[in-house]
């Protein structure tokens, strides 16, 4: 597996990562020691059985291999590419503690690929139990209980506020790291289930929560939606994004092809990004591309970001300059931005998170000329359709509060991925959706 | 796929349209707005939900820039590729006593549904609509059914009081007391028309149009400062308190995308042509 040469790819939108032939899929896949006790499974938020697929690979026989891996997980093109796997199945691999672990995530893929290539198998669905179930949000967690309580035989809606499904998958993470064709297949395959898809659909607006509580079990994945802004001076000029707005232009409006999409962004000549996380990453690389100058700053050091190491390796060979342990303070300029004020900040101590913090070093402010910032600090919870059904516990930073297995505090309603979680990864939002989706299951097969 | 119902122009580029969505329609109440997408490669743009019929719903919109332009190119039977809503918080309907409800330019396209539900809430309804001139002033004959009194001005003079709403509105406060006040209209004629109720005390409401592209509050496109805060306008308004809006920002921030959508209208004139496709195809 290897990479398009940075210099190139910095000019378009085009997948970075080649990925893996036939050949170096099964000698990789037949590295595996398909251990008795596989740590990889239980490092799956999706508990697929790894070893089996792995095997089916090594054997080349891939429709089996995406039989197994459906099993359990019915996006496995775009968790191949997105999931964090060094710190989950790959990351517990033990091969690696003695050479390199299994690229469990790069064979996924391959065999997704291969799947979607050669014409993909639907898995079996149950016979139908006349149950009906209302997913509210197309993200990763809703895709995962409407494909989970469709193949037990649950007839799943799920609504849509915007004009294409996907939620993050199609809005937020842009296409060089999860191509649109691939989330379209994916949620293609979902949708071949007997899923009803209603786009354009705002629950507690264009649904009513009454028509909504109506159905016999109703999953709530609305979405980390709301995003952070710092609160600093100056952050409402003409040229301050926050990152979900800057990557919804371009990703899900086409922003990047305008005038042919009609869409607008600005392109700014030199852009700084804020945050260290993957969203911060993205935002970066997507201004790159869009022939940007680009500054990405951090409060902490390198070490401590959040974002994936690939993808802070990417980042930098794109170019990007990274300034850490660098605070922003203030956005210069008059109605357009034209600078931002930043203070360097020194790492002492450990906070609540147990994370080095930071605190500004006095004396140490300095300017960057930029004409553009985009804010990647992170996101909370959408109130708007929480705040609408009456009864609805929330957690402190607004979520829906859930019990281990997605349940609210009312009886039918159920609640997954950053909507209940918090901001967390796909796979996270698809691990909490899967285990909704089983307690939804067994509540409905009681009734 | 959202039909268009009947295509009908008001006044010099200015048209309404009914659309079939029904979601939308049995859902709208006073005050919110609908985003719709034309097509595939179109924009997102926010209108005002200007009155609701059966399964359709009404808005009224000026061609300004190229989405309205091509908007205001579909005939009835036509199709918009989506549209949803409604958004944003309805008008805080109450019975106050006296309002009024004032409407500038396009922006009487909101003032209908407000009075209608201010009457049917048992207040008494004053409306002043104003416009440039006489040919622009719409609704006149939907306002006057729907509000106790109703004043209209013009800038010029060719049509009802010459001058604008604010100086009518000035009057009546002088006059009488008056408890609530609506004001829609583009940005610089709300903060003009709001400032003459701050010496009144009188609670005012503006709706605010800033620029938005998903309108559910995912994006913060929209984000106005009032009371020295910053809200979304698609979820915590689009109605705010107009003394709190800090109104050169908003249209500071209007104009964003100036320089884009003059080469995307520029763009769209030169392809129309090239089509052989005139404009005043409504008459």
């Amino acid at each position: 597996m290897s990479d398009r040469p940075a210099d190139i790819r910095v000019h378009d939108f085009e997948e970075v990562d080649y990925g893996l032939s036939t050949d170096e899929a099964i000698a990789e896949a037949e590295r595996c020691l398909q251990c008795k006790k596989p740590l990889c499974v239980k490092g799956c938020p999706v508990c697929i059985d790894i070893p089996a697929f792995v095997r089916e690979v090594a054997e080349g026989n891939f429709p089996a291999a995406a039989r197994a891996l459906k099993e359990q997980n019915m996006l496995p093109a775009i968790c191949g590419r997105v999931c964090p796997q060094e710190t989950q199945c790959e990351g517990v691999c033990i091969l690696g503690n003695k050479e390199t672990p299994i690229r469990i995530g790069a064979l996924e893929r391959f065999v997704a690929d291969w799947e979607r290539e050669n014409g993909p198998e639907l898995p079996e669905v149950a016979k139908s139990t006349g149950k009906r179930v209302a997913v509210v949000g197309s993200g990763p967690a809703g895709l995962t209980v409407a494909a989970e309580l469709a193949r037990a035989g649950h007839a799943v809606t799920i609504f849509e506020s915007l004009h294409e499904a996907g939620g993050v998958l199609t809005y937020g993470i842009p296409a060089f790291r999860l191509p649109k064709d691939v989330v379209r297949a994916e949620i293609e395959q979902v949708l071949a289930l007997d899923v009803r898809l209603e786009k354009n659909h705002l629950v507690g607006r264009s649904v009513s929560t009454d028509e909504l509580l109506g159905y016999d079990a109703v999953f709530l994945a609305t979405g980390a939606g709301l995003p952070t802004f710092m609160c600093i001076p100056g952050e409402n000029q003409n040229g301050v994004y926050s990152a979900n707005e800057f990557l919804t232009r371009v990703n899900l409006m086409h922003a990047d092809a305008f005038p042919e999409f009609d869409t607008p962004v600005l392109h700014g000549a030199r852009v700084a990004v804020i945050g260290g996380g993957n969203v911060a990453m993205d935002s970066a690389r997507v201004a790159r591309r869009l022939g940007a100058k680009v500054s990405l700053i951090y409060r902490r050091g390198e070490e401590e970001m959040p974002a994936r190491k690939a993808e802070v390796g990417h980042a930098k060979e794109e170019g990007i300059e990274f300034l850490t342990c660098t605070n922003p303070t203030r956005i210069l300029g008059e109605q357009c931005v034209t600078g931002i004020e930043c203070v360097k900040m020194s790492l002492c101590g450990l906070d609540a998170s147990g994370r080095p913090s930071p605190e500004p070093i006095e004396g140490s402010e300095f300017t960057l000329d930029v004409d553009m910032v985009i804010q990647a600090i992170g996101t909370s919870p959408n109130p708007l359709l929480v705040s609408l059904i009456p009864g609805l516990e929330r957690g402190r930073r607004g979520n829906v509060a859930v019990d281990e297995n997605g349940r609210t505090s009312i009886p039918h309603v159920y609640a997954g991925g950053d909507i209940a979680t918090g901001a967390a990864t796909v796979i996270e939002a698809m691990g909490s959706a899967k285990r909704a989706a089983a307690a939804i299951n067994a509540m409905l097969k009681e009734e | 796929m959202y039909k268009v119902e009947s295509a009908t122009r008001l006044a010099d580029r200015v048209y309404e349209y009914w659309i079939r969505a029904p979601q939308v329609a049995q859902h709208a109440r006073a005050g919110q707005f609908l985003i719709l997408r034309l097509h595939d490669a179109g924009e997102r743009i926010p209108l005002t939900i200007s009155a609701v019929r059966g399964d359709t719903v009404r808005v009224i919109f000026m061609a300004v820039g190229k989405t309205t332009e091509e908007l205001a190119m579909l005939r009835a039977g036509d199709s918009i590729k989506d549209v949803v809503g409604p958004l944003g918080k309805p008008s805080e309907i109450e019975t106050y006593g006296t309002c009024c409800v004032i409407g500038g330019g396009v922006g009487i396209a909101s003032t209908p549904l407000i009075a209608k539900e201010l009457k049917s809430a048992g207040n008494h309804v004053i409306g002043i609509i104003g416009a440039r001139n006489a040919d622009l002033l719409i609704l006149e004959d939907e306002m006057q059914e729907v509000c106790d009194e109703l004043y209209i001005t013009t800038d010029d003079g060719s049509k009802g009081i010459h001058g604008f709403a604010s100086d009518v509105l000035k009057k009546l406060l002088e006059e009488r007391t008056i408890d609530r006040v609506w004001i829609i209209g583009p940005a610089i004629m709300m903060k003009v028309t709001s400032g003459v109720t701050v010496p009144y005390g009188v609670k005012t409401y503006v709706s605010l149009n800033p620029i938005m592209v998903d309108g559910t509050g995912m994006c913060g496109s929209c984000r106005v400062t009032v009371g020295g805060e910053t809200k979304f306008a698609c979820v915590d308004g689009p109605e705010f308190d107009a003394h709190q809006v800090d109104f050169t920002e908003l249209m500071q921030r209007q104009r964003i995308y100036t320089g884009q959508e003059k080469v995307s209208l520029e763009r769209f004139a030169e392809h129309r042509c090239r089509c052989g496709e005139g404009g005043g195809h409504h008459e």
